[in-house]
């Protein structure tokens, strides 16, 4: 058992960790943020994926003793009251989302992939999305909305 | 190494529901205090949409706003019997159950409302927007919330309604052979396109064209996506789906997760472009009828018929895999 902080979405929080606890488990059950899904629990599916440190991981297979002092952004920090992030906007306009429980997942990874390259192309889209299962849309619509929105963050960010 | 081109098409007449036993679902709707209407069933929403269809039809049958509908599912213990959502039957059932239910509803709501305006039941209309009121006079009306507060403390009733759908049973008929097994049927046709590598046997869907008569699309976005998702499936049935070399060959183990039993990502999935044909279904909710399972059939001798046009390999087990495209080629050349 250890004590663990991190910063999520911005907030401080502390927490008491078992060596076996995953950063997803945390998340979910002592910090009750249940956006981050537990699809596989394994590391292939991608409903799990937060940023820690900014980049993509998937929460299930990271000890939270291990991030102890890290920066993890999950799901529920994107809207800014009721203004949705650019990505869950164009994920909400363009239909990407059906059961809705890869839907997280997908939307932190095209967050971090937006981060780091604004204007991806289409392969470079389904290569960041690549460990991200959605068993639902057939993908089209999920890799058109994250098109979409990277041409509304730079038209955004322009502004 | 070459890229082999072919297109195959392949076509699905799809039932709506079962029989055998009989097939019932129920649906009750009652309002709240505050002018909401609760619809309780026993089905379960699993990502289909079935949450948003029912409340469609509820709010289409009651004349009043979406807002207003509260779809309250999936407590098989406490709620109205539901076979379940199958059989592409949830859409046609429930909706059907609804629809029965919130016709109940909408009468007391105006026998109540007409009891307030003082006016004949058989005169007022709704006006989609959350408001009962005199046809011709539209000065003369009532807001939802006034009738239910009014029919709540003033005139002591319940606002609510029973709605069932049944298809009862039914057996053939032993001479003949004849029966009447499904409600209505969907049909659809699907184009696919593929490119076949004759040195790897790789099978790549191109593109899927689809053609979907499905009665009537209550809410058409969701239609569409699921024919395409269902595409997606049938694809992934055709060509990627496979538990050897774990199973049949041992039956102790199958692929544990999807590194071994490989489905296809963003990057391999088709172009696919879609048509909706609604010809209203007489027994369907506002003419609809069931999509849920066949999206994924057609998709799957489309392509199997593409690969032949393509290769002149003739596969008949799925999935059409390298390996079976490579012993087809090698039979084709001996
Ligand atoms: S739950 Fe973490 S990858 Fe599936
Ligand atoms: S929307 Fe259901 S898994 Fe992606």
């Amino acid at each position: 058992m250890r004590i663990v902080n991190l910063k999520v979405n911005g907030v401080g929080k502390t927490f008491i960790a078992r060596p076996e606890t995953t950063l997803l488990l945390a998340l979910r059950e002592q910090l009750g943020l249940t956006g981050a899904k537990r699809g596989c629990a394994q590391g292939a599916c991608g409903s799990c994926t937060v940023l820690l440190e900014g980049e993509p991981v998937v929460s299930c297979l990271v000890p939270a003793v291990t991030v102890d002092g890290a920066d993890i952004a999950t799901v529920e920090g994107l809207a800014d009251g009721p203004a949705l992030s650019h990505v869950q906007q164009a994920f909400l306009d363009g239909f990407a989302t059906q059961c809705g429980f890869c839907t997280p997942g997908m939307i932190m990874s095209a967050e971090a992939l937006l981060d780091r390259n604004p204007d991806p192309t289409r392969d470079e889209v389904n290569e960041a999305i690549s460990g991200n299962v959605c068993r639902c849309t057939g993908y089209e619509p999920i890799v058109s909305a994250i098109l979409d929105a990277a041409v509304r963050r730079r038209e955004g960010a322009k502004l | 190494m070459t890229l082999l081109r072919g297109r195959g098409y392949a076509s699905v007449n799809y039932p709506t529901g079962m029989n055998l036993g009989g097939d019932p679902s129920q649906a009750l709707i009652h309002a709240t205090t505050m002018g909401g209407f609760v619809i309780s069933l026993s089905s379960v929403d699993l990502g289909q949409g079935l949450k948003t269809v029912v409340a469609q039809c509820a709010a289409e049958t009651l004349g009043m706003p979406m807002e207003n509908v509260i779809v309250d599912t999936a407590d098989t213990d406490t709620g109205p019997h539901c076979m379940g959502t199958f059989a592409s039957r949830g859409t046609h059932r429930i909706g059907n159950a609804v629809i029965m239910a919130a016709r109940e509803a909408r009468e007391v709501m105006l026998a109540v409302a007409a009891d307030e305006l003082e006016v004949d039941a058989g005169d007022l209309e709704t006006d989609g927007t959350g408001f009962v009121r005199l046809k011709g006079s539209p000065a003369t009306e009532i807001h939802i919330q006034d009738i239910t507060l009014a029919a709540h403390f003033k005139q002591g009733k319940t606002i609510s309604g029973r709605g069932i759908f049944l298809k009862e049973r039914n057996y053939p008929v032993p001479e003949t052979g004849e029966m009447d097994p499904d409600s209505c049927q969907a049909h659809a046709c699907t184009v696919a396109e593929v490119e076949v590598d004759d040195e790897t046997g790789i099978v790549t869907v191109l593109s899927l064209h689809n053609a979907y008569e499905i009665g009537r699309a209550l809410n058409p976005a969701m239609a569409a996506q699921q024919v395409e998702g269902g595409g997606w499936m049938g694809v992934s049935h055709a060509v990627f789906e496979s538990t050897e070399p774990y199973y049949p060959a041992s039956r102790d183990h199958g692929p544990v997760d999807f590194c071994e039993y490989l489905m296809p990502g963003p990057a391999e999935i088709p172009v696919q472009s879609s048509v909706i044909l609604e010809r209203p279904a007489s027994n369907g909710p506002f003419g609809a009828k069931g999509i849920g399972e066949m999206t994924a059939n057609a998709p799957i001798p489309a392509i199997a018929n593409a690969i032949f046009d393509a290769c002149g390999v003739r596969l008949t087990t799925m999935p059409f895999t390298p390996e079976s495209i490579l012993r087809g080629l090698d039979a084709l050349r001996a």
